[in-house]
């Protein structure tokens, strides 16, 4: 085998390990081992070489590749062995049809904008190892996008999928910013924003957090597999109700409208009727009314609230703001 | 970035590139040199680079308990590998990503195959074993409030290549117009889907947002897009600055901070306390008008000076209605 320097000949060596693994029908010692791999046999010394084997190991391990310790039944000088069961190792043998390829294709061309997008590839890879070509055809054109930019991302789905407590800075809807220790549960996109779903600690109770609002580093803060989920936990049901309860429609307002303007009002208004002087009246039921507030502001002189009156200040206000901060107070 | 990028790889990640890559390759004796590096996403002096390395691994020293690679013309042949001629089962962020995308997709009405899409699902949770149980804690959403009409009616022009015409509604300019429209792909991206097509009205590429289209047909007119249409780059966003842009300075206090991660912004310092000055370019004033209504005073314009003026005006125009009736509290 060449001798090639550098992280090559590490992959070259962790190659042979586990071809030598697979291969072997009984738990092989470090000592065969040893003679089987030659980068293993050109070690300079029994010291380096049970390093070198360690942390190979743990690395082989860290892949997900299923290295077993076994009894070794006196053969040889150690007692136990190592191995890796192919039934272990090996991706069942499922075939998929080539329509199924594609439905998987999309499912993995959704991630390709983000930090899984190696992970996506990789996975459609090993299912089209045995080599049928997935049809292609069929889905063209068809785009499904999961950004995943917020900066907590990758570290938020590692404490979810293993467990593992995490502490972080969260900004409040208000502006101001508090520390949060949470034990994470679940992970939603909602509408294109992804949550965290999570037991806080201080609150001690369920709580929602928008990744977007994570402020700083989000720090690990406890031990991965240190707390149980509830098994009839739904991360999306309990975001979407969050989500829904803050703006579930249980108000009307009432909005005077010119012609041909505010048509994404006119759109969801259950009630329209004409006025003097080129006006609409529109009825429209409403459950946020700051966000009601922001798109109504949105039209200007275009549309004027009429009721109810939190809305009318909410609208004023924002344009005395406005006013104030594009060339002073009247 | 999938495979090795500018980033050195590393040698585990390469391990298990290569545990993919000798069965992919293996089950495919003779390809050439060109497929299979696209087909497995590296450059052809990194497949070269790979098979150097596999040649000559093996179990043991003896020339039939080693792989052999046949690569010397154009064509590949991989042999007697028969000890990893299964890649390695998935891990589980490699689930997460197919299990999560299909379940996201099989709530999206009238956009696939449901019967494919179920069954590749079922398939895929047997091959996955212990780890689809917690792929389960992570869930993705691809619906939208358009109805499943329009998305239907664009997906089948799509695939049949016909024209469609909409009634759609441009917020930005508050009208609705009539268009006819060649579809070239349906997008979805930050929660909703959009359509992309030739608009034979702007004659220009054009993101239409599915739950704004008013009224949707499929017309019996051939909808091939001409040669000069062509996709957008969408990495930004779907918001798109056009030709003949301004560049235009806001200040954002905490509350509007969000504009700089929502739109494409050239530059953004810390201003004074915790507000941001950030510079987006933009030729759409009306839109750019609209946008600092709605920020009630959170953000401003520092220049240029008359849009700032501009804003001003229209905003003590829209007050000037309330000031007639009942005075409304000031703060």
């Amino acid at each position: 085998m060449s001798a090639v320097p550098g992280p090559a000949a590490k992959t070259e060596r962790l190659l042979n390990l586990v071809m030598c693994l697979l291969y072997t029908r009984r738990p092989l010692p470090k000592a065969r081992l040893r003679q089987l791999v030659p980068q293993y046999a050109a070690a300079t010394s029994d010291e380096s070489f049970d390093r070198m084997f360690e942390r190979d190991k743990d690395e082989l391990r860290e892949l997900g590749i299923p290295l077993v310790i076994e009894d070794i039944n006196g053969v040889w000088d150690d007692d136990t062995g190592y191995r890796i069961h192919r039934r272990e190792y090996a991706l069942p043998d499922v075939s998929f049809t080539r329509e199924e390829l594609a439905v998987l294709g999309l499912a993995g061309r959704a991630w390709a904008q983000g930090s899984l997008a190696g992970e996506a590839a990789a996975a459609i890879r090993k299912l089209q190892a045995d080599g049928i070509e997935r049809d292609e055809d069929s889905l063209v054109g068809i785009e499904p996008r999961l950004r995943t930019s917020e900066p907590g991302f990758d570290h938020v789905r590692r404490a979810v999928t293993t467990s593992t407590p995490l502490t972080f800075d969260y900004r409040r809807p208000g502006g101001d910013t508090v520390t949060r220790r949470v034990q994470p549960w679940g992970m939603a996109s909602w509408h294109g924003r992804w949550y965290l779903t999570a037991y806080d600690l201080d609150r001690e109770d369920q709580r929602v957090f928008r990744l977007s609002r994570i402020s700083g580093p989000v720090r690990t803060s406890g031990r991965p597999g240190s707390y149980a989920v509830p098994a009839d936990h739904d991360a999306r049901a309990v975001v979407a109700a969050s989500v829904a309860d803050s703006t579930e429609a249980t108000h009307t307002a009432v909005l005077r409208v010119r012609q041909g303007r505010g048509n994404a009002l006119r759109l969801r208004a259950h009630a329209a009727h004409d006025v003097d002087g080129g006006w609409t009246r529109l009825q429209l039921d409403y459950g946020d009314v700051d966000a009601l507030a922001d798109e109504v502001t949105g039209f200007g002189a275009d549309v004027v609230v009429e009721e109810p009156p939190e809305l009318v200040d909410g609208v004023v206000r924002r344009l005395t703001g406005v006013a104030a901060a594009h060339g002073g107070d009247r | 970035m999938s495979g090795p990028g500018s980033v050195p790889e590393t040698a585990t990640h390469r391990l298990a590139r290569l545990l993919t890559l000798v069965p992919w390759l293996a089950h495919r004796p003779g390809i050439s040199v060109a497929d299979a590096a696209r087909g497995l996403d590296i450059t052809p002096d990194q497949l070269r680079a790979d098979l150097d390395l596999i040649f000559l691994c093996g179990y043991g020293s003896m020339p039939d308990e080693l792989i052999e690679v046949d690569a010397d013309g154009d064509r590949i042949v991989v042999r007697n590998a028969d000890t990893i001629d299964r890649p390695l089962r998935l891990g589980l962020d490699e689930a997460i990503t197919l299990m999560v995308g299909l379940r996201a997709l099989a709530d999206v009405a009238g956009l696939t195959d449901r019967d494919a899409l179920d069954s590749a699902l079922a398939k895929l949770e047997e091959a996955a074993g212990s780890v689809a149980d917690v792929t389960r804690r992570v869930q993705a959403d691809l619906t939208d409030d358009a109805g499943a009409d329009a998305l239907a009616a664009a997906r089948r022009a799509l695939a049949e290549h016909r024209r469609l015409h909409l009634r759609y509604l441009v917020p930005s300019r508050d009208e609705t117009t009539e268009r006819d429209v060649d579809p070239m792909r349906l997008v979805s991206l930050d929660g909703h889907w959009y359509l992309e097509g030739w608009c034979h009205r702007a004659e220009q590429t054009r993101l239409f947002r599915l739950d704004r289209v008013e009224a949707i047909e499929l017309l019996d007119v051939d909808g091939t897009p001409p040669s000069q249409a062509t996709p957008r780059d969408l990495a930004a966003g779907t918001f798109q600055p056009g030709p003949g842009t301004e560049a235009v300075t806001l200040r954002l206090a905490p509350g509007a901070a969000w504009v700089a991660d929502y739109y494409p912004v050239d530059a953004v310092v810390q201003g004074e306390g915790a507000a941001l000055e950030v510079t987006l370019r933009t030729a759409d004033t009306a839109w750019l008008r609209r946008l600092l209504l709605r920020l009630g005073g959170q953000g401003a314009i520092l220049a240029p000076a008359a849009l700032a003026a501009e804003v001003g005006q229209a905003a003590r125009a829209a007050l000037a209605a309330y000031s007639g009736e009942e005075p409304p509290a000031r703060r």
